[in-house]
């Protein structure tokens, strides 16, 4: 199944939206930051991972998904909560620490939670695993329609609970997808340093499918899903997607990635211009549209960013609020 | 990453605790090459907190060993290899992760040498990273050093400065069980996480010296109130002392150093002396190191206390990602100070 041409427009639209997200966040993460880095100072303190260059794996997945699935993401969030529909001024709050934030400043940019559109992550490698195989039982055992999607780094396949979880979703034929994004790092720890099979093809060993899908690539990314959540629909159970990535910048902010080559690096293609490029020239949308197009994005990543600089902090006090329910 | 503050050089050389740790580290693995580091990160970048730059250089890709995620795993690995023989060392960077390998630990490392009767020993050292006070959120900024004192069979050490750090890196490789090196992220010494805590620098000796377990260390003598504290509380408790002088009271700052085995005379011996106390930590409070602080008095002898103790601990909340909300749950020297006024008004 390919794109329709309202399909590329919105993956392209996220990716941008995803893209804007990260370049404010990342400028306003280094205010107060300057000259001595201390990662606890200014507007945006603790840790920041950023989607630089991963946006594609969100938008060719969650262009499947509608109201009832779920989805759970890792550390690096952005792209996946925006593609979602994680609603972007509250989620612009809580990555700034305000009462206006989806958790009302409690969770920072790496618990990032919506429920409005099912949506969780965890700063923990690998734990979108077993909470969104959870979500799946519940859609399963309760006769409700709806799947549930696991984001994972390819850092997150050698973790217990991949493998753990994967077993019991197959077994009991889950509506599950699980996505790993490999971008070829975790850290400073490439793929190949740290995996012998690839998470895709040790789908065999759960007797599920596996696709592997290279090149970055926002349509090619769709198609495969579309074959991962029409089987997860179909109640034949979960399978395990692998997309092909980048991280174009370092782990977090302020890392500067030592550990990778200059070659590497200057090799490195940003997905966002090429998609755009190729949605113009095969006239997908006009240059006018596109413009358009651009302009709102950026209007509501402003407003976004606007509103979480204007929200309150919340009282100190507050921190005592909501340890149980 | 990796980066930390500069230090000088020279024979009477100021450390961070990040270069003193890994002196002692690399000096031990000089001499036996049974000791070997494994963990993520520390072999390439050299730890996420800078614990191994430049060991990969000098012992190779089989001594310093970049892992997959896979903590369970390797701590696994680790035990096991510790029982034939090696000496491993452990690098889990925030303490949060040891979420998903706490089995291997506290069901089999640290149990093994007491369920095999004393057949097989488990010299392994984790080191091990905790804390808060960057808005790294509820996942990040644990301490749970409470939660790991309360497993029989781990050794415990919370240095507070650079010499303390070097010191009881060197008594944890020489001791045959598993024992825990902790240091609170903020006193560490690392460029990203700042270093404002100058007095968790300190002058380390070129040569090699072993702290024992279970020896407290007084910062500050004083005979008004005694403010118990390690790692970064200790720092906390001297601003206060500082802010408690300025205004006519005289407060001792006692440093536990190590948590397991805790030194509970010297805990006695100073609130002998004050009458008062008031214990420090940015861990959990319930059930945690202030209590066992507190219990000790209590069955000891409660009678020398003057007035009741208080804690300072985070009150039993997720650490919220905030920074205001954060400032409320993190100890600081303001609230040890009114604590220690507390003590002196209620008797
Ligand atoms: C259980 C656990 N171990 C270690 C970490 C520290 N950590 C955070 S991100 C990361 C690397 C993750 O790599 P990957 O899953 O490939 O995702 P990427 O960062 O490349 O997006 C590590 C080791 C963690 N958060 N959780």
């Amino acid at each position: 199944m390919k794109p329709t041409p309202k399909q590329r427009i919105w993956m392209y639209e996220s990716m941008l939206k995803s893209r804007l997200f990260d370049d404010a966040l990342f400028e306003a993460y280094w205010e107060g930051k300057k000259p001595v880095f201390h990662m606890g100072k200014g507007p945006l303190p603790g840790e920041m991972h950023q989607s630089f260059g991963q946006e594609p794996t969100a938008v060719g997945v969650c262009a499947h998904l509608g109201p009832d699935d779920a989805v759970g993401a890792g550390h690096r969030p952005h792209h996946v909560a925006i593609a979602r529909g994680v609603n972007l001024k509250r989620m612009a709050a809580e990555v700034f620490g305000k009462k206006t934030g989806l958790s009302g400043g409690r969770g920072g940019h790496m618990h990032l939670y919506d429920n409005n559109v099912n949506f969780f992550c965890s700063g923990i490698i690998a734990e979108g695993m077993g909470p969104g195989a959870g979500i799946a039982l519940a859609r399963k055992m309760q006769k409700k329609p709806g799947i549930a999607v696991a984001y994972n780094g390819d850092g997150a396949v050698n973790q217990g609970a991949f493998h753990e979880v994967m077993n019991m979703a197959a077994l009991w034929k889950l509506p599950f997808v699980c996505v790993i994004e490999d971008n070829n790092y975790a850290v400073s720890v490439t793929t190949k340093e740290s995996t012998v099979v690839p998470a895709w093809k040790r789908a065999a060993g759960y007797d599920c499918p596996g696709e592997y899908v290279k090149g970055n690539d926002p349509d090619l990314i769709f198609e495969a899903a579309a074959r991962a959540v029409q089987h997860a629909r179909e109640g034949k159970g979960p399978s395990i997607l692998e997309i092909e990535t980048e991280r174009l910048h370092g782990h977090f902010i302020g890392d500067s990635a030592g550990y990778r080559s200059k070659d590497e690096v200057a090799g490195q293609k940003d997905p966002i211009p090429v998609y755009r490029k190729r949605l113009l020239d095969e006239k997908a949308l006009t240059a006018a549209d596109m413009e358009t197009l651009e302009a709102n994005v950026k209007e509501e990543v402003d407003a976004a960013l606007k509103f979480a600089r204007d929200s309150e902090y919340p009282a100190p006090t507050e921190a005592l609020d909501r340890v149980y329910a | 990453m990796a980066q930390e503050a500069p230090s000088t050089g020279g024979s009477s050389r100021t450390l961070t605790m990040a270069r003193a740790g890994r002196e002692a580290v690399i000096a031990e693995m000089r001499k036996d090459p049974n000791i070997f580091v494994i963990g993520e990160d520390v072999a390439k970048l050299g730890g996420v907190f800078g614990t191994t730059v430049g060991m990969a250089a000098e012992f190779g890709a089989e001594r310093v060993i970049d892992t997959p995620i896979s903590e369970t795993g390797f701590i696994g690995i680790a035990t096991g290899a510790a029982m034939a023989g090696m000496r491993p060392i452990v690098e889990i960077a925030f303490v949060d992760f040891i979420g998903v390998c706490f089995n291997q630990i506290f069901n089999f490392a640290a149990k093994t040498h007491y369920m095999s009767g004393g057949q097989f020993k488990v010299p392994l050292t984790m080191m091990i990273g905790y804390g808060g006070g960057y808005n790294d959120a509820a996942q990040h900024s644990q301490c749970l050093i409470g939660t790991l004192a309360h497993v029989p069979g781990i050794r415990i050490v919370t240095p507070a400065d650079a010499y303390d750090a070097k010191g009881l890196m060197h008594t944890c490789l020489r001791d045959d069980n598993l024992t825990i090196w902790m240091v609170h992220k903020a006193i560490w010494g690392l460029g990203w996480l700042g270093t404002a805590i100058k007095t968790a620098m300190a002058t380390v000796p070129e040569e090699e010296y072993a702290i024992p377990f279970g020896q407290a260390r007084i910062w500050r003598e004083g005979t008004d109130v005694t403010l118990v504290g390690y790692g970064i509380t200790v720092h906390h408790s001297l601003q206060a002392a500082e802010k408690l002088a300025a205004e006519g009271i005289s407060a001792e700052v006692l440093d536990l150093r190590t948590i397991v085995p805790m030194d509970r005379d010297a805990i006695m011996k100073s609130v002998a002396k004050t009458g008062r106390l008031v214990v420090a930590d940015e861990d959990y409070m319930n059930c945690g190191v202030t209590a066992e602080v507190l219990a000790t008095i209590a069955e000891r002898n409660p009678k020398i206390l003057k007035a009741p103790a208080v804690r300072v601990a985070n009150p039993d909340i997720p650490v919220p990602f905030s920074r205001p909300m954060e400032n409320f749950a993190l100890p600081d020297a303001d609230k040890i100070v009114a604590a220690a006024k507390a003590t002196l008004k209620a008797s």
